[in-house]
């Protein structure tokens, strides 16, 4: 049940859009709660868009949030946010939990392109998003996380993307980092320093045919074909500007 | 079962042709983040932790007998990077040989013909550990140490690095390895009751991006 309770808050907001059967998008279905508001904007041509603005701070630690945004057959759904998302430490020290879910059917599109999700110190959070497409189904999904505040220690941020089309994992993915995470997070192996890290996954049926060319951005981005009807982007880089400024640059190779 | 077995399996010499590959060591030494002991350490750990953990649940739950077909496709999930994809691959087929040789087993032969190109080399690993009498802790343990033992043995050679240091980098990790042996079986049996979903995808980015990099390189000591 969404709510505020002792322990955090409870809130799950949802996106429905469906076509409207004279090339536009519907969204039967708007429904903000808790820290997650939702509004729709202007958008030209097919697609809805929806922006993501916080109603108050949060994630905070023990606060439970979802968000779930489904795109029925044809439809064609833009989501961004407001402004980045910053995990903060709770009252009671708990982890928090974000997680997304969302559901593209056959022949609709979606863009998922939030802000930066900033993990601040003394702060806990396991997120997931979770991307279920149907084959047919297209998808920009960017995922962008920053390890603290400018000159700020991270907090704990554990974060799992998945990626499945037509019932098969495309991509599967947890990034595990800040204090108490396995050992090693910031070697040579994983993060090496690097203070923002992010990906871009896009997913079209024509690469199921014509996958993209692996190629390296650089020494700290790469591009690569999945197995299956998708693409990855793979960056990390010292900050926030850096990194979206590699992934901007992967979007327009693919124009994304 | 045979203990002895676990360390004919596990044994640099057994003829798989992992030492042909470092294991992210090259390319993190071209990139000067591995410079010295420490720096082998702190590899070795994160390598561990992220594609040593997978590795040994995708063995050990082939141990348990997951489908390998599904355990091969979430490999693939968890293997972004093309250049690894294709590594694991070839060093799956050139176990699978030994192993066929070393454990003789119809379920080796059943691989070898569903995956011509190769499986995934820690899908190979559970089944060769099977094929041996072993369980899926031993699968898990060789996994995990493999995990290791590749990269610190390459910078030796790469860096000219004093080969007792690299020793004492691993027997440093050694309780970490247990460690990572105990989740990875955990994780392997959660997959066995509720499918390949539950198996763990700890990821190092540095190593799937240092990956594409060193593949693109027309000259390199070692295959990835």
């Amino acid at each position: 049940m969404d709510g505020v309770t002792t322990t955090g808050v409870r809130a799950h907001a949802r996106i429905a859009a469906r076509a409207d059967g004279r090339g536009g998008t519907l969204l039967p279905v708007l429904d903000g709660a808790g820290p997650l508001a939702l509004r729709r904007v202007r958008s030209t041509g097919a697609e809805a868009r929806v922006m993501v603005v916080g109603a108050m701070s949060g994630p905070l630690g023990g606060d439970r949030l979802a968000l779930s945004a489904s795109v029925a057959e044809g439809a064609r759904l833009h989501v961004g946010s407001a402004a980045a998302t910053i995990a903060l430490p709770g009252q009671t020290g708990d982890e928090a939990r974000y997680d997304v879910r969302l559901d593209v059917a056959e022949g609709a599109e979606l863009h998922w392109l939030p802000e930066q999700l900033i993990s601040a110190g003394g702060s806990d959070l396991y997120v997931t998003t979770r991307a279920e497409l149907a084959a047919g189904a297209g998808l920009v999904l960017r995922e962008e996380q920053v390890l603290g505040r400018a000159g700020e220690e991270p907090g704990r941020l554990t974060s799992r993307l998945t990626v499945r089309v037509a019932g098969r994992t495309v991509l599967d993915q947890e990034l595990s980092c800040g204090p108490g995470a396995p050992g090693g997070w910031d070697g040579p192996a994983v993060l090496a320093g690097h203070r923002a890290v992010g990906q871009l996954v896009v997913v079209r049926p024509e690469f199921a045919e014509r996958p993209v060319q692996a190629q390296a951005l650089g020494e700290c981005a790469v591009l690569i074909p999945l197995a299956g009807p998708a693409a990855l982007v793979s960056a990390v880089a010292p900050d926030a500007l850096r990194l979206r400024g590699l992934l901007d640059e992967a979007r327009s190779l693919l124009a994304a | 079962m045979s203990r002895a077995a676990l360390l004919v399996l596990a044994d640099g010499r057994f003829p798989a042709g992992g030492h042909a590959h470092s294991g992210g060591a090259e390319a993190a030494v071209r990139a000067g983040r591995i410079t010295d002991a420490a720096h082998l350490e702190d590899f070795c750990r994160g390598r561990l932790h992220t594609a040593g953990l997978v590795a040994g649940a995708l063995a050990a739950a082939a141990v348990l007998g997951v489908d390998v077909r599904e355990l091969d496709a979430a490999a693939d999930a968890r293997t972004p990077s093309p250049a690894l994809r294709t590594a694991a691959r070839r060093l799956g087929r050139q176990l699978l040989r030994a192993a066929r040789a070393s454990w003789p087993a119809s379920e080796l032969d059943a691989l070898a013909r569903e995956f011509p190109k190769g499986a995934h080399q820690p899908v190979v690993l559970g089944l060769a550990a099977r094929a041996a009498g072993l369980g899926p802790d031993d699968a898990a343990y060789c996994a995990a140490y493999e995990s290791v033992s590749g990269p610190a043995t390459a910078t030796v050679r790469l860096l000219s690095l004093d080969p007792f240091d690299a020793t004492g980098v691993l027997a440093r990790l050694a309780p970490a390895m247990d460690s990572v042996a105990d989740r990875a079986v955990a994780a392997a049996r959660r997959a066995a009751a509720e499918g390949v979903d539950a198996l763990p995808a700890a990821s190092g980015p540095l190593l799937e991006v240092g990956a594409e990099w060193h593949a693109a390189w027309p000259v390199r000591l070692f295959a990835s």
